[in-house]
């Protein structure tokens, strides 16, 4: 009987942070091909194809047709930037029923080069009438940023979390990316740095929210067999699954409570592994309220502990208690709109020991957990290095 | 908490705000809101109230009814906008954007207007204060109780 079990074979970065010659396709093809590079996977191998984007431009269908794949399974599911774990998740199940053998997912995207830095802090929607869901919310001129704002300052009326607490996740963040030569920031930061930075909507600072920068990233996964006769060093997906409570932030129903507080459980229990198993998280950081209600979702703290368990500080750092998003995050790294690929990455490069000076001793599971849309979908993955 | 109605006048322009696409489900809440009226849905079978407004009830999927709400609730959440790049919010200078926990229980989006951004608690009581928007329907902004109210 074949080894079905979904693995990692491959993973490739595009460039980054700003790349004003690449668009979104180039960052896709520079990072498919290092991809390809790193597996050992020929192009032609590829049946399954799983990728997002604007229709005509590097949506899944045309992509396919752009890199010439012919594909058996085609996924272009939109949950937001934690669509990569959704796709990972999809990705598993395909290979391990036979539907795929070997499927591609695929990021790009040239948003800091081609939008600049604005995403968080304007609207979405340019329409003159608003159709569906957001009809009953574009009218506040409530931008991106301003619903990560009221799901911390909730957090702060009910817990008691402060701006200190929230600045501690940035301050380790930045420190692990100071370690990265290609984070678009790389110097260090202190808590007094992200309260005095301007207030963009409170409870959040500008050094509360992620970076936008451009880049790209690809993941390629195929069966355990398959992988035994490939170079790279094969790491598994142990444990995967999604999850959401809402979609638009005005429907959130409990804005200190998000979809990792089932989709991380899930993805734990399929996986075998507990909290103390892991070595690594790699965690969706749009702002750090995020962070900080990813980490109680996913219950390496008690719901509403978030604040005093961060505070300690240093405990995200690559060093620290709980290694998290080692290689920066989107708060100090690398953020091009959707991050969730990123995550899938940094934990394949934890996992086979090739992350550097911010290598995790004996990394063997690492969780990672996306956040799409407004605190709304959750993907988490566990992966390993040893099969499970 | 004190309301102050002169604050309002500058807190609800509506020239260059994105307005709503009356559809098939939103049609009748935004006509209503041109009478001044708050419209929800309630479940007749299983009790359930919803906003925003669609075809069925999300807690039973049966269909809902409309029912006049009351226009009182109290502020679940909120923050105080300090940028944002798009017209005309970014004329507006700071404003509030708050969600509201109705009393009959759904929650809704809104600028809570007519007192000061820095004033603005979670928990305070606050009723609907419609702003004409057009000729056929009203944006329900909020503001705190007035004490005579
Ligand atoms: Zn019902």
């Amino acid at each position: 009987m074949a080894d079905r079990t979904p693995v990692i074979v491959g993973v490739g970065l595009s460039d980054y942070p700003k790349e004003p010659e690449l668009d979104n396709v180039a960052h896709h093809g520079l990072a498919i091909r290092r991809a390809l590079d790193d597996s050992g996977v020929k192009l032609t191998d590829i049946d399954g194809l799983m990728c997002f984007g604007s229709y005509g431009v590097d949506d899944a269908p045309t992509m396919a047709e752009t890199f010439g794949i012919k594909y058996r399974v085609l996924d272009g599911t939109f949950a937001g930037g934690t669509v990569f774990e959704f796709f990972a998740h999809h990705a598993a199940a395909a290979i391990r029923t036979g539907q795929a053998d070997t499927v591609l997912i695929s990021y790009g995207s040239a948003l800091l080069s081609s939008q600049g830095r604005n995403l968080g802090t304007q609207m979405f929607t340019s329409a003159a009438r608003q159709a569906g869901p957001l009809q009953y919310e574009v009218p506040w001129g409530n931008p991106l940023v301003g619903s990560y704002a009221m799901a911390a300052k909730r957090h702060m009326h009910e817990y008691g979390t402060t701006s200190e607490q929230l600045a501690q996740i940035a301050v380790d963040t930045r420190d692990n990316a100071s370690h990265n030569p290609k984070a678009l920031y790389q110097s260090p930061i202190t808590v007094e740095d992200v309260l005095n930075s301007r207030m963009i909507a409170d409870p959040l600072h500008m050094l509360d929210c992620c970076v936008i920068s451009d880049g790209g990233g690809a993941v390629i996964m195929t069966t355990a067999e398959r992988a035994a006769d490939l170079p790279s060093i094969p790491i598994y997906v142990a444990g995967s699954a999604t999850a959401q409570t809402h979609w638009n932030i005005a429907q959130m129903p409990d804005f200190t409570s998000t979809a990792a507080a089932i989709s991380g459980p899930a993805a734990f229990a399929e996986a075998g592994i507990t909290h103390a198993d892991v070595d690594t998280l790699q965690l969706y950081d749009s702002f750090t309220i995020t962070t900080l209600l990813l980490l109680e979702g996913l219950g390496f703290c008690a719901k509403g502990e978030g604040g005093p368990f961060v505070g300690r500080g240093g405990v995200l750092r690559f060093d620290g208690e709980l290694p998290t998003n080692t290689d920066g995050g989107g708060l100090s790294s690398c953020h091009p709109g959707m991050r969730g690929i990123f995550l899938l990455i940094e934990s394949v490069r934890q996992l086979r020991g090739l992350a550097g000076e911010v290598q995790v001793p004996d990394c063997e599971v690492a969780v990672a957990c996306g956040s799409g849309g407004f605190l709304s979908a959750m993907g988490t993955v566990v992966l390993t290095k040893e099969a499970p | 908490m004190t309301f102050d109605p002169a604050a309002i006048a500058a807190q609800t322009v509506i020239e260059g705000r994105n307005l709503p696409r009356l559809e098939t489900w939103s049609r009748p809440y935004w006509e209503a809101t041109g009478r001044g009226e708050l419209l929800l849905q309630h479940c007749a079978h299983c009790g359930a109230w919803q906003f925003y407004p669609r075809p069925l009830c999300t807690t039973c999927g049966e269909v809902p009814e409309w029912e006049v709400a009351s226009g009182r609730g109290a502020v679940h959440t909120f923050t105080v906008i300090r940028q944002n790049r798009s017209a005309p919010f970014k004329e507006l200078g700071p404003y509030v954007v708050a969600m509201i926990d109705l009393a009959e229980g759904p929650r809704m989006m809104t600028n809570l207007v007519g007192c000061e951004v820095d004033d603005v608690e979670i928990g305070m009581p606050v009723q609907v204060h419609f702003v004409a928007a057009d000729d056929e329907i009203a944006l329900p902004f909020w503001r705190p109780v007035t004490s005579d109210a």
